[in-house]
């Protein structure tokens, strides 16, 4: 490779050579000097193996592909889209962009919160028992660090690029959008979409701490990774034909007339429901996405009348996803201290 | 001389099972250690417990005189350590597992590479350094792990089995690059093997481990003098023809002989269990009887004898 460098000449060639030595991760480049804690020498190692691993460049495949075609026919129908409805989300364009379906493919939100578990397991599911079965975990626990820096380098590396990936998918939308309808988002819009796309962080990061912890968990990557996928289809399939069981189960057909009885019984369901990370993100999503929701829960005739039909503000939004938000980082720091309490006991030998 | 290694009544327990029983054994600077055992002798989880990766139920443990349990880090910088079957970094090269490693050990990326550079010549796997690990044969291996081991200038450097698996060949030539690095750096070698042969010509000293208890320690001499007091002699004897008076059996001559315990004949060959030297005796008195002399051997004990000594006997003993 340095060779086919050195033969091309061109003025300043050699910093050209060395550029590319660079890039290329050539040792002929001069190497730094500065010594790097040994924590983010732990980082840099895992997002190096993230993103060059065969399964991070598939799953970012599908991402990117899901997002282009949400994106397309978001943009194709657009003005279908605007010329009908009457509805108060008129001035929120943008936003439509992110949400809007003709019924042929999902828009994207949807696609987030269906591929986001995908990703968050593919990144973290063989994280701790890999290293166990490739003997690296006791020489990688011989060397003097500390030995939480592992599961927390582990934790970070792939929270900062789902971050990357989020953020640069969400710019790239954002920017796609921007020349092909020739309108920006507004303030507004555009603080959405940041909530939007840190939505979708603390959502895979739920997910990423879950499979960190079933690596813990199980020796085998394959029967984390499993058990990992079976979780995130039991919530997103099953979950709800589960809970509309429960309510038919318990619902007493005599008191279904009263109509206090059916908001107490759709309030039991909803709390039942939202025990589904899927659920919490699907409610935080639309709510922020989509101003004109009011209220996730059961509202009455009396509560509707005489409101006027307009978009939340985006503060009033906020607050309505405030506790799914803190409810998804809660069940992310379980999912984390249940894999950090036994990795920190456990007493590691060789393979 | 300096305890670089103190243990005080180590014990480990896993549930009711006794790892490690009341372990006490000091290792000096610069010396080097054989820990030796049949497997499940409690030889790993002492080796955990030096480096803080395992706590012990019971005692003390001090390694450069810091306590494992309660700075692992510290000792950590201290003490290198080569698991048994260690692995490496597939994707990544020789040079860079090792630059890696000396990088989590506070050195820079130039400071790494000229170490790792350096070390991967003194194990001999310069012309290997580029290439994937993946790839690496398992003497290439556990070279590369004696490097990686070295990377961090430690005072000790720990080995668990550390011979397994590799040919004899590559057996001796690893251990001579451990003893020749080990005099060079004046560093403690402690490693844990069941290969006893190997570890007789290379160790100074070594301690024989069976069910989580230290039965010996010493040198070889000194093991075999504790262990066959008595019968510290063994005499193997090979003898043709008969005796010129035709009355003597060969029996009947040596047993004659002061100092001669027992006598068994082996495959054609006689075995004399003495408590001192009679070879020369022997010799003289075969030849007097008119016998011819065949072979005359006299046994040295080994490290073979004494682990079967102990750990058949031990068991049998029971």
């Amino acid at each position: 490779m340095s060779n086919t460098a050195k033969d091309i000449q061109l003025p300043g060639g050699n910093q050209i050579t060395k550029l590319l030595d660079k890039l290329l991760g050539k040792r002929t480049a001069a190497l730094s000097t500065k010594v790097t804690r040994p924590f983010w020498v732990l980082v840099e190692k895992e997002i190096s193996d993230q993103v060059r691993s065969w399964r991070f460049i598939i799953l970012i495949a599908i991402i990117t592909l899901t997002t282009l075609g949400s994106l397309y026919t978001a943009l194709t129908n657009i003005s279908d889209a605007l010329k009908t409805v009457t509805d108060p989300e008129k001035a929120y364009v943008f936003l439509k962009l992110f949400t809007y379906s003709d019924g042929t493919l999902p828009s994207f939100i949807v696609f987030v919160s269906f591929l986001g578990p995908l990703l968050g397991i593919g990144l973290g599911f063989d994280a701790v028992n890999s290293e166990q079965n490739h003997g690296t975990l006791s020489r990688l626990l011989a060397q003097p660090i500390h030995r939480d820096y592992i599961i927390n380098a582990k934790f970070i590396s792939s929270l900062i690029v789902i971050s990357f990936l989020f953020f640069a998918l969400g710019f790239l939308f954002m920017g796609i959008g921007i020349i092909a309808i020739g309108l920006t988002p507004t303030p507004e819009e555009f603080v959405r979409i940041m909530m939007f796309l840190f939505m979708n962080i603390i959502y895979v990061g739920f997910w990423l701490n879950l499979s960190i912890f079933l690596s813990v968990r199980f020796k085998q990557p394959a029967t984390s990774a499993l058990t990992g996928i079976s979780v995130w289809i039991f919530f997103s399939i099953f979950y709800s034909m589960i809970v509309n069981l429960i309510m038919k189960a318990i619902a007493s057909p005599a008191l279904l007339i009263n109509p206090m009885y059916q908001i107490y019984l759709e309030r039991i369901k909803l709390a039942l429901m939202r025990f589904a990370p899927n659920i919490l993100f699907s409610e935080a999503t639309s709510t922020l996405m989509i101003p004109s929701v009011r209220s996730l829960g059961p509202l009455t005739m009396e509560q509707l009348s005489g409101a006027i039909p307009g978009p939340l503000p985006l503060g009033q939004s906020l607050l309505l996803v405030w506790p799914h938000i803190t409810a998804l980082i809660a069940a992310s720091a379980v999912c984390f201290v249940l894999a950090y309490v036994p990795f920190m006991r456990r007493e590691v030998r060789s393979r | 001389m300096d305890e670089i290694i103190k243990l005080t009544g180590l014990t480990k327990k896993y549930g009711k099972f006794t790892a490690v029983d009341h372990l006490d054994l000091s290792i000096n600077k610069g010396e080097v250690f054989g820990l030796l055992g049949p497997n499940g002798a409690g030889k790993s989880t002492t080796i955990l417990m030096l480096l803080g990766l395992t706590e012990p139920s019971e005692g003390s443990v001090s390694v450069c005189g810091i306590d494992p349990i309660s700075r692992p880090v510290d000792v950590k910088k201290r003490v290198g350590y080569l698991p048994e079957d260690v692995g490496f970094y597939d994707r990544y090269s020789g040079l860079e597992n090792l630059m890696f490693t000396a990088q989590l050990n506070g050195m820079s990326k130039a400071e790494a590479f000229d170490k790792a550079t350096k070390l991967l010549e003194r194990v001999g796997l310069a012309e290997n350094a580029d290439k994937k690990t993946g790839v690496y044969s398992r003497g290439m291996r556990q070279r590369l792990g004696l490097a990686d081991v070295l990377i961090k200038d430690p005072e000790v450097i720990i080995l668990d089995e550390p011979i397994l698996g590799i040919d004899p060949y590559g057996v001796k030539e690893f251990l001579d690059l451990i003893i020749r690095l080990s005099k060079e750096e004046g560093l403690t070698v402690l490693f844990s093997s069941h290969h006893l042969y190997q570890v007789q010509q290379v160790c100074d000293r070594v301690g024989l481990f069976v069910s989580g208890k230290l039965l010996a320690e010493g040198d070889i001499n000194s093991l075999s003098q504790k262990l066959f007091g008595n019968n510290a002699y063994t005499i193997e004897l090979g003898i043709s023809g008969s005796s010129g008076n035709g009355e003597d059996t060969p029996e009947d001559i040596i047993k004659n002989i002061d100092g001669v315990i027992s006598m068994n004949q082996v495959k054609g060959k006689y075995l004399i269990e003495c408590s001192r030297d009679v070879t020369p005796e022997i010799s003289k008195e075969i030849i007097n009887s008119g016998l011819n002399i065949t072979s005359l051997n006299k046994k040295e004990y080994g490290l073979d004898d004494i682990y079967y000594h102990y750990f058949e006997g031990g068991t049998k003993n029971e």
